[in-house]
């Protein structure tokens, strides 16, 4: 069979990085590809080099066996190709309709949008690639696994038969991740090839058909679905061997730490997000709370390290009263907090990381002597915890934005672990990083756990609520359906709560 | 991808000053002043209707008429705000301290005139640095002057050494209560600076009207305006007549350094800056965005009405209605043409005094009118604000991350 898509040595440099160096790969018609590799491996420039952001040194690109050259997007949809970026590139305020036909418009005599025949154009695709859209709904109003399907409408109406989708699963609950899959297997029954660009094993096991690695800009190898196995693709990834479970003692819980009672908490539009809540963290165990995106995980954690306070109920952190507690005061009380949001919330993006190091004891000594910053000792502090977190920057004066996500994790859990903590409330700490950095995360929340210290685990991915957990609690419209021990349940018993079943009810 | 950057030294004091300013596209601020005074000297030709005069006569008659007032413009300029280079050496040949005194006065005039650019520049520039855009920085200039103006008239008998700082204090305090007021109803009502501080402008020039027509007028004079100040609270100045230039230099550079050293060698300026850079991640740290807006409106209002105490204690000597002459809004241009960096309001300070000064030596001997320094400010804070302009004109690289507050990042309107 002829490949549909070749990229035959493909090379490009940039200042000091040598992004992609001759990489070559071939899809074929109606497979699914995956292109695998950590962040940060090159997979993100070789797409934009086909899409024709970049320009490629060396190398090229064969469309149906016809050589193609691409200096801008349009060349690359011109032969079919059509790519869905990881951050949307939809306009939240025009209607699915608008945002499908914008940059393709149809026009009626007289030079006025055509939206009708758009939108009748719009269902049929609908219908025919099972992609349930409202034409006239508002992008803006949508969930974010539909705006992903107005994407993919986009590139249909341009009639592409190459779709490239940059980490599609990133952003999608559970759910909405099953969805997309059911839909990109209707893509490729229907004729069209799918480059699913991603870092997550599981999906390229359950969903790939080839399955090439990518390392340090190279290709590593390639190979088929049935050929392998989720460890010897993490090995080909990381280039090393590597531990998908953590291997951990059983816990030894001691005193209480954490003790919440009937908690109710508003969110930011004043509507109940948490209800009810009651539970209890002892020192040397990790309390997993599992559950879909939005069911109060997020007010839940504000109320806990103090950014919002509960309108009922108590918080007690080691016997003492936090419920109304500063966020400075609950820190200085020896709480950590790794912020579900990293970029958001966790990191001055511009700051250097030895200022990103002292966020939240800036005030204090050594590092403040009266109010005077002591910069030696900053950077003492910076050198220091860079090298024990193994933090990859070509100094402590980089700014955090120029890290890659891992790195800017690395900083967060550096400054977080480095105080006498006796209360890690974690949030999403791992989401969006690749499998190195998980596996250094995870082994040092666990590490933490050892020392004593009570862990609280938010987090939306069931494998590192299962993996890390000695108690799983479980939120569903802001309430705690169950708290179960994690040695005896099982993925399809939280599944279950999580989709608000009850235990009682099976 | 990671972007690898060249590991930096050990920064000390001089070299953090021109590394926060170089970061931020130091390269880019000279060639956009370069490029917006050239467009200046064209404008200043193509309106001046000598020049089409001589093109009637001929193609080549017109070039040169055009290029003699392009010339004349910035030689007029110069003279204006630096001084006349053939004065300037024959005074110093001759030794005569009256005639070097009288070549040197456009220089230090140009100085003066930069003052109170530097009091008020520091203050819209603390505030974005915040995250805050300080409009009232007029108003606020209003109201320390007349607080000054008070203390320095009702106190009478004080050593000079008590009665200057005690007027400069009445201006900082009244200015900073000003600035303080929105600054409360931000933190507390969630109400925006932007229309508050404006609000605050006109409440100000009224009451200064009400004030200079009331109490604080003087009743010898036909005019409203304040009785003129005890001699005790006068800034001192340094050189005879006609030269003004006074000790108020001095304190503004003094209140720059302050403001630096604030911003980023202690923990409060560190609060302030992570409220500025990002108020999600300060109040995750556990900052006061509260605390922290009030006390930097309070700062900000202070240093706009040091402007206001600086032009009555050192160069007016009294107080009339309506006497500045827009510092308070040149300000705010000023601040992004300095990048809210301390040094970089000095700078551009000076670049605004010396063409402030320069413009009416260019009106008298050139007849260029003075407006036409202001279309040359505005291009020049033009090219700033787009820098993208600047960069493609000369083909210049994209700059690196810095460390813009969120505001300024906004209003240049320039980063991805």
């Amino acid at each position: 069979m002829e490949p549909v898509l070749e990229l035959k040595g493909i090379t490009k440099r940039f200042p000091g990085v040598l992004a992609n160096d001759h990489i070559s790969l071939s899809l074929m018609h109606g497979e699914i590809h995956a292109l695998l590799g950590e962040n940060g491996a090159g997979k993100t420039t070789l797409m934009n080099i086909l899409y024709g952001l970049y320009k490629p040194d060396e190398g090229e690109i064969f469309v149906n066996g016809k050589k193609l050259v691409v200096d801008t997007p349009n060349d690359a949809i011109k032969a079919g190709v059509g790519m869905v970026h990881q951050h949307f590139m939809l306009i939240p305020v025009f209607t699915v309709t608008e945002n499908v036909m914008l940059g393709n418009e149809y026009l009626k005599a007289g030079g006025f949008l055509d939206r009708k025949k758009v939108a009748a154009r719009i269902r049929e695709i609908s219908q025919q690639y099972n992609l349930q859209v409202d034409p006239d709904a508002y992008v803006k109003d949508l969930p974010v696994g539909i705006q992903q399907r107005v994407e993919i409408i986009k590139l249909l109406f341009r009639n592409a038969n190459i779709l490239i989708l940059d980490e599609p699963t990133a952003v999608l609950t559970p759910q909405e991740v099953d969805e997309l899959f059911n839909i990109m297997k209707t893509l490729v029954a229907k004729g069209k090839s799918i480059i699913l660009i991603t870092h997550k094993l599981r999906e390229v096991m359950e969903f790939a058909d080839q399955t090439t690695v990518i390392r340090g800009g190279r290709v590593i190898g390639t190979a088929k679905q049935s050929e392998t196995n989720q460890l010897m693709l993490a090995s080909m990834m990381v280039g090393r061997q590597i531990l998908l479970n953590i291997e951990k003692k059983d816990a030894d819980p001691k005193e209480v730490v954490l003790d919440v009672k009937n908690l109710k908490v508003l969110d930011t539009h004043h509507q109940i997000a948490v209800q009810n809540v009651s539970f209890e963290v002892r020192a040397g165990e990790v309390l997993g709370v599992a559950g879909v995106q939005g069911n109060g995980q997020t007010e839940l954690v504000r109320a806990m390290t103090g950014l919002d306070h509960p309108i009922e109920g108590k918080i007690k952190l080691m016997g003492k009263d936090i419920t109304h507690s500063s966020v400075k005061e609950i820190t200085e009380l020896g709480t950590a907090h790794i912020p579900e949001d990293r970029q958001k919330d966790g990191l001055v993006l511009a700051y250097s990381i030895e200022d990103n190091l002292i966020l939240n004891t800036w005030y204090k000594e050594p590092f403040a002597h009266n109010i005077v910053l002591q910069r030696k000792v900053i950077l003492d502090n910076a050198n220091q915890l860079i090298s024990k977190f193994d933090v990859r920057t070509p100094s402590p004066l980089t700014a955090t934005s120029n890290l890659s996500g891992g790195n800017q994790q690395k900083v967060i859990v550096a400054r977080e672990f480095s105080r006498p903590i006796k209360l890690l409330v974690a949030s999403q700490p791992t989401r969006g990083l690749d499998v190195g950095s998980i596996e250094y995360i995870h082994s040092r929340i666990i590490e933490k756990r050892d020392d004593g210290c009570a862990v609280l685990l938010v987090s939306t991915e069931l494998d590192e609520i299962m993996q890390l957990s000695d108690r799983i609690a479980v939120m569903y419209r802001g309430q705690i359906l169950a708290i179960v021990d994690a040695k005896t349940t099982t993925r399809e018993s939280i599944g279950l709560l999580m989709a608000g079943v009850a235990p009682e009810d099976h | 991808m990671t972007k690898i950057e060249e590991p930096q030294k050990k920064k000390d004091v001089i070299s953090t000053f021109f590394d926060e300013l170089s970061r931020n596209s130091l390269i880019v601020t000279v060639l956009a002043i370069l490029t917006g005074l050239l467009a200046g000297g064209l404008i200043a030709a193509a309106t001046t209707e000598s020049v089409y005069a001589a093109f009637r006569v001929s193609f080549f008659d017109g070039l040169s008429a055009g290029f003699m007032v392009f010339w004349n413009t910035y030689k007029a300029l110069f003279t204006g705000s630096v001084g006349v280079p053939s004065e300037i050496f024959n005074a110093l040949r001759s030794g005569d301290s009256v005639a070097i005194n009288k070549a040197f006065t456009p220089f230090f005039e140009s100085l003066l005139q930069a003052t109170p650019y530097i009091f008020a520049g520091l203050s819209v520039a603390i505030g974005f640095r915040v995250g805050l855009f300080n409009i009232g920085a007029e108003g606020q200039l209003f109201v320390g002057a007349l607080g000054t103006v008070w203390v320095a008239t009702a106190f009478k008998g004080l050593p000079a050494i008590i009665h200057v700082p005690f007027a400069l204090l009445g201006g900082a305090v009244c200015g900073g209560v000003w600035g303080m007021i929105p600054g409360w109803l931000k933190a507390k009502t969630g109400a925006h600076e932007v229309i508050n501080t404006i609000m605050m402008n006109y409440i100000a020039f009224r009451l200064s009207e009400y004030l200079l027509t009331g109490i604080l007028r003087d009743p010898n004079k036909s005019t409203p305006i304040s009785a003129p100040i005890e001699k005790s609270a006068w800034l001192p100045r340094f050189f005879d007549d006609p030269n003004r230039f006074h000790a108020g230099f001095f304190i503004a550079l003094l209140m720059a350094f302050l403001v630096y050293w604030l911003l980023f060698k202690t923990s409060w300026g560190f609060e302030l800056r992570t409220v500025g850079s990002n108020p999600n991640a300060a109040r995750y740290a556990g900052m006061s965005i509260v605390r922290s807006t009030v006390l930097t409106m309070f700062l900000s209002g202070a240093l706009a009405g040091l402007a206001g105490a600086n032009e009555v204690l050192g160069v007016n000597h009294n107080l009339a209605v309506a006497f500045s002459s827009g510092y308070g809004f040149d300000s705010i241009a000023l601040a992004l043409l300095g990048n809210s960096h301390p040094l970089g309001v000095v700078l551009a300070a000076l670049l605004f005094g010396f063409l402030r000064n320069g413009a009416i030596q260019m009106q008298l001997t050139a007849g260029i009118p003075i407006d036409i320094i202001s279309v040359l400010q505005a291009l020049i804070l033009a090219f700033i604000a787009a820098p993208a302009i600047i960069r493609t004109m000369y083909h210049l690289k994209e700059p690196k991350a810095v460390e813009i507050p969120q505001i300024a990042a906004k209003t240049e309107g320039s980063k991805p």
